[in-house]
């Protein structure tokens, strides 16, 4: 079985009008087996960066340290946050890969095909902060339910340019 | 074939391990401990070929940094430690061991962590390794429910092993159950199986009939 399957994972992540939503699925197995069923892969950067890891999770919570080691480097030498663009040149430079920069959404992970199908037609450009948490609710909710290695629930994060609002949602438990 | 179960309490943590050491066919040891007591308020159930190995170096590690620091280490530290090790080893040397590891700290209270070989890391309130999972994780998450006593989460520990003992192939028969509370980590009971023997008339048949052949 391929590592990146070994786990299971659903991350996506959507743009709004002036805000944005990260979500991911919370089920932790190995292979057939679901170990726990809170597990976090979307993680907090600063106030306006998140990172969505999915994939093999002992490589998602290595990279999550070293990212949070590196920025916090760069906040003591720079006296700020890292921009998100620099930030992604970063990651893109640790996995070793070309980044694209996507305008509307992105997906990951082992439904990442259903997720692709889902969020292209639900998503519409410049959605407010409800619309949004909305649609990425129901994105993430239908593509897991088609794959067996993920799901188990959702969290969706919607960040605006005042507050951020974390939210659990309630999906099948299969 | 090793098990290894966790389960959190009111304030307490249970974690049970079979006490069997194996290699291929052959039982060296039906009295292997592989739940180290790692401080007075922590315990690790380590399952995996050189999980005992492992637990001697992880040990004299541990240790080594709380007397520098004159800290004890607190259960998540250690469980964000264990996991350090274990990634660091992953594309190098990897230690095939899976771990539970479960502590009381006075400001938070009992937790356990889960970190399999591959140093993923969860913190859980129940869990097992090995086989014997398989048949343990679905009894835990039909029986279990947070703020058990003592005598509950043993009760619920003994299910598992009367199932592990019942439907698994080769099944280890020996557990040791220890608790780690306010009070420290110590041995709370082994379940030792006790199976027929032959009645003591066997042997003194079978010598007298050698004797006239």
């Amino acid at each position: 079985m391929s590592i990146f399957e070994y786990n299971g994972s659903a991350v996506v992540a959507m743009v709004g009008k002036n805000c944005f939503a990260i979500a991911s699925d919370r089920r932790l197995g190995v292979q057939l087996q679901t170990i726990g069923t809170d597990f976090q892969r979307v993680f907090k950067i600063h106030d306006k960066l998140y990172i969505g890891l999915s994939g093999l999770a002992t490589d998602a919570q290595t990279l999550y340290q070293r990212l949070v080691f590196r920025h916090k480097l760069y906040q003591l030498r720079e006296e700020r946050d890292m921009k998100p663009e620099t930030f992604a040149s970063l990651v893109s430079a640790l996995l070793y890969e070309k980044r694209e920069l996507a305008k509307d959404f992105v997906v990951s992970g082992t439904a990442s095909e259903s997720l692709y199908g889902a969020c292209e037609s639900m998503y519409k450009p410049d959605m407010g902060p409800e619309e949004l948490f909305e649609t990425i609710s129901q994105a993430l909710r239908a593509s897991v339910d088609r794959d067996c290695l993920s799901g188990w629930g959702g969290y969706v994060l919607v960040v605006t340019p005042t507050e951020v609002r974390e939210s659990v949602i309630k999906g099948r438990m299969d | 074939m090793e098990c290894v179960i966790g389960v959190v309490g009111r304030d307490f943590a249970v974690v049970a391990a079979d006490t069997s050491a194996v290699q291929s066919i052959l039982v060296h040891k039906t009295d292997e401990d592989k739940v180290m007591v790692l401080d007075s308020n922590k315990l690790m159930g380590a399952s995996g070929e050189p999980g005992y190995s492992s637990q001697s170096t992880y040990r004299r590690t541990s240790t080594s940094i709380q007397f520098r620091n004159t800290i004890p280490l607190s259960t998540a530290a250690t469980a964000n430690f264990t996991r350090g090790e274990l990634a660091t080893a992953l594309r190098r040397n990897p230690y095939m061991v899976n771990v539970i590891l479960a502590g009381y700290d006075k400001d938070v209270g009992a937790s356990m962590y889960y970190i399999d070989y591959i140093a993923t890391l969860h913190k859980i309130d129940k869990g097992a390794f090995g086989y014997g999972s398989y048949f343990c994780l679905s009894l835990m998450d039909k029986l279990y429910h947070p703020d058990m006593t003592l005598e509950e989460a043993v009760d619920l520990v003994d299910k598992c092993i009367k199932e592990i003992r019942l439907r698994l192939v080769v099944a280890p028969q020996n557990f040791v159950i220890k608790v780690v509370d306010k009070d420290g980590a110590k041995v709370h009971a082994r379940r030792e199986y006790i199976s027929d023997s032959p009645p003591d008339a066997a042997p003194a048949t079978a010598s007298a009939a050698a004797t006239e052949a």
